[in-house]
């Protein structure tokens, strides 16, 4: 398994940088991953979102569906794309500790 | 020096003089470190029965969405070269054409910078590269960029819509499908970056009822054309194609599936009956210098298909009877409809349900009032067959009589 390494974390991540045990997850550790995202810095609207994702994922134990996180959170997808370039799937969802969420060719 | 693997079972399939994928992997892995371990590896699979691929990578390149498929070895440790294998969808040009320089900058950028082995084209209709690293995405993608290329779509959004050459080179188009083609893409350019739908969406263009991208069983919206006239009859050629030899009445006026055509065999003269004509172009591919479609041509819009990877497959069925996508306010139309039906998708369809399977959930009945489009007859599976609509005036009538 791949290890994540950033100041004092060293954390086991899947291939594509997923954190493998969600329990480990903190505000200090999505600060880390978002780095690996091209996200520079957690404002506020990060937060909302990545705060929403997490409350959606402990509810119901899968990721909501890209269109549901927009009307919720309020944030066209364009403005998603702009705090997080990887996109909500890869991005959002990698800081807020998700599983994976499945690919799908 | 590259590990060398010796592969008694894929030799056996470059045998016979088919093409063979094995010849070209091999070819590739002369100067592919990738392409050699991918050789290693599916001789390993092919020996030990199990595949070593696993599934369902997110990698991307930064502000899309799809485009990238991720790919990883299970047995990374074997065959380090091929530990991340992922394919990259590009977006085809309309119609496949390209200028042979076109073709030289993809291939110097992928063997540079990838396994080398390309898929041209893919189902989808994208080129796809086979097999490349993480870090590679970004560089590849803005190499593709400057050179004019744009990754395609996968995962739940619009995917790269595709057509057949149409126009460009085929005398049976019954409208401009490149156009459309290339119209679409443009419009939903959003839409096939930035997967935001309950699963694929696609769009597929044929210029006839040929059909040769097979829209009507790999697209959920089928644009197929057609004319709303007569078949144009050329009666000097019937007669070139008696005096050649074919045998017109069994091999052509006895195989149209809707009986509509009557041969005079001592005139050696055809007559169509245009109103039972089912448009299935049979007569015409087979008597090309002879028949030809009418002038008065369009498309018609079928949804829903789809093959079957939840549930089963799904061929599309009449939307739109007839459209002019020559005309302005109808091609308008037709993409405030689109707009309609992803709106209701989207709002009403679950996680992974094709917009074919939302139909067949919900009830046609009430996805074309949610559509806001009224039924008719013409909206059929198949020509002639009965329409599938329920009408509802109908059904109350026959209620108050009993
Ligand atoms: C459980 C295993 C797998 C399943 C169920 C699966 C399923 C599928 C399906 C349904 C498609 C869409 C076909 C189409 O409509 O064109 C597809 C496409 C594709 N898959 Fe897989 N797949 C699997 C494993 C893999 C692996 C291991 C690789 C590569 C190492 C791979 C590479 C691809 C590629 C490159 C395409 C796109 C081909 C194209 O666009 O023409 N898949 N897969
Ligand atoms: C013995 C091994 C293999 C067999 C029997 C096999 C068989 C097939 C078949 C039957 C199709 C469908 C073709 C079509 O309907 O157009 C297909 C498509 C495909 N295969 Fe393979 N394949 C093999 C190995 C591979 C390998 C090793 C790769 C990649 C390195 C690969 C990549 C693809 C892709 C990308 C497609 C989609 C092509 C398309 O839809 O146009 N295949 N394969
Ligand atoms: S679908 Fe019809 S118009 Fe298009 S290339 Fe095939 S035969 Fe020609
Ligand atoms: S197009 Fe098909 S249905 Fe129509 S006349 Fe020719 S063979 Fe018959």
């Amino acid at each position: 398994m791949p290890t994540f390494e950033h100041g004092e974390f060293k954390v086991e991540v899947d291939e594509d940088g997923f954190i493998t045990d969600p329990e480990i997850w903190n505000e200090e550790l999505a600060t880390a991953l978002a780095t690996t995202e091209g996200v520079d810095e957690m404002t506020e609207e990060h937060w909302k979102l990545v705060n929403y994702l997490r409350n959606y994922y402990m509810q119901f134990g899968i990721a909501p569906m890209v269109r549901k996180l927009c009307k919720e959170t309020g944030f066209p997808l364009k403005k998603v794309y702009e705090m997080f370039p990887s996109g909500p799937a890869k991005g959002a969802c990698k800081v807020a500790g998700l599983p994976k969420p499945t690919g799908c060719v | 020096m590259p590990k060398e693997y010796k592969t008694p079972m894929l030799d056996e399939l470059e045998k016979g003089p088919w093409p063979s994928f094995v010849k070209e992997i091999k070819l590739a892995a002369k100067n592919s470190p990738m392409s050699n371990d991918l050789l290693g590896l599916l001789e390993r699979s092919y020996n030990e029965r199990i595949g070593h691929w696993k599934h369902g990578g997110i990698v991307g390149v930064m502000g899309y969405g799809g485009g990238v498929i991720g790919r990883y070895v299970d047995v990374p440790e074997d065959f380090p070269n091929i530990s991340h294998f992922h394919t990259i969808r590009i977006n085809q040009p309309s119609g496949w054409f390209y200028t042979s320089d076109a073709l030289r900058t993809l291939c110097n950028i992928w063997e540079k910078r990838g396994s080398g082995l390309t898929n041209m084209h893919g189902s989808t209709g994208d080129i796809v590269f086979l097999g490349t690293k993480t870090d590679e995405l970004e560089p590849i993608f803005s190499e593709l960029t400057e050179a004019g290329f744009d990754l395609g779509g996968s995962g739940s959004d619009v995917r790269t819509p595709s057509c057949c050459v149409g126009p460009g080179r085929c005398e049976w188009a019954c409208y401009d499908t490149l156009k459309l083609c290339y119209d679409i893409t443009m419009r939903y350019q959003d839409e096939l970056h930035r997967p935001a739908f309950p699963y694929k969406w696609k769009f597929k263009m044929s210029g006839c009822p040929n059909d040769c991208v097979a829209s009507i069983a790999r697209a959920d919206i089928s644009i197929i054309g057609t004319w709303k006239d007569d078949i144009r009859v050329d009666a000097e050629e019937i007669k070139n194609y008696d005096k050649a030899g074919m045998d017109i009445f069994n091999d052509v006026v006895l195989n149209c599936p809707a009986k509509c055509m009557k041969y005079d065999a001592k005139a050696k003269a055809i007559e169509i009956n245009n109103d039972d004509c089912r448009h299935c172009m049979h007569c015409i591919n087979a008597m090309p210098k002879a028949l030809r479609p009418g002038t008065d041509t369009g498309a018609v819009v079928l949804i829903g298909s789809k093959a079957p990877i939840v549930e089963g497959a799904l061929l599309s069925s009449v939307l739109i009877p007839f459209i002019n996508l020559d005309d302005e306010d109808e091609r308008e139309d037709f993409f405030d409809l689109i707009e309609e039906i992803q709106d209701v998708w989207c709002e009403e369809g679950k996680a992974r349900e094709r917009v074919g399977e939302f139909i067949q959930r919900v009830g046609m009945g009430n996805f074309l009032e949610a559509i806001g489009v009224e039924p008719i007859p013409e909206m059929v599976a198949y020509p002639r067959d009965n329409p599938y609509v329920f009408y509802e005036d109908y059904y109350d009538d026959e209620e108050e009589d009993e």
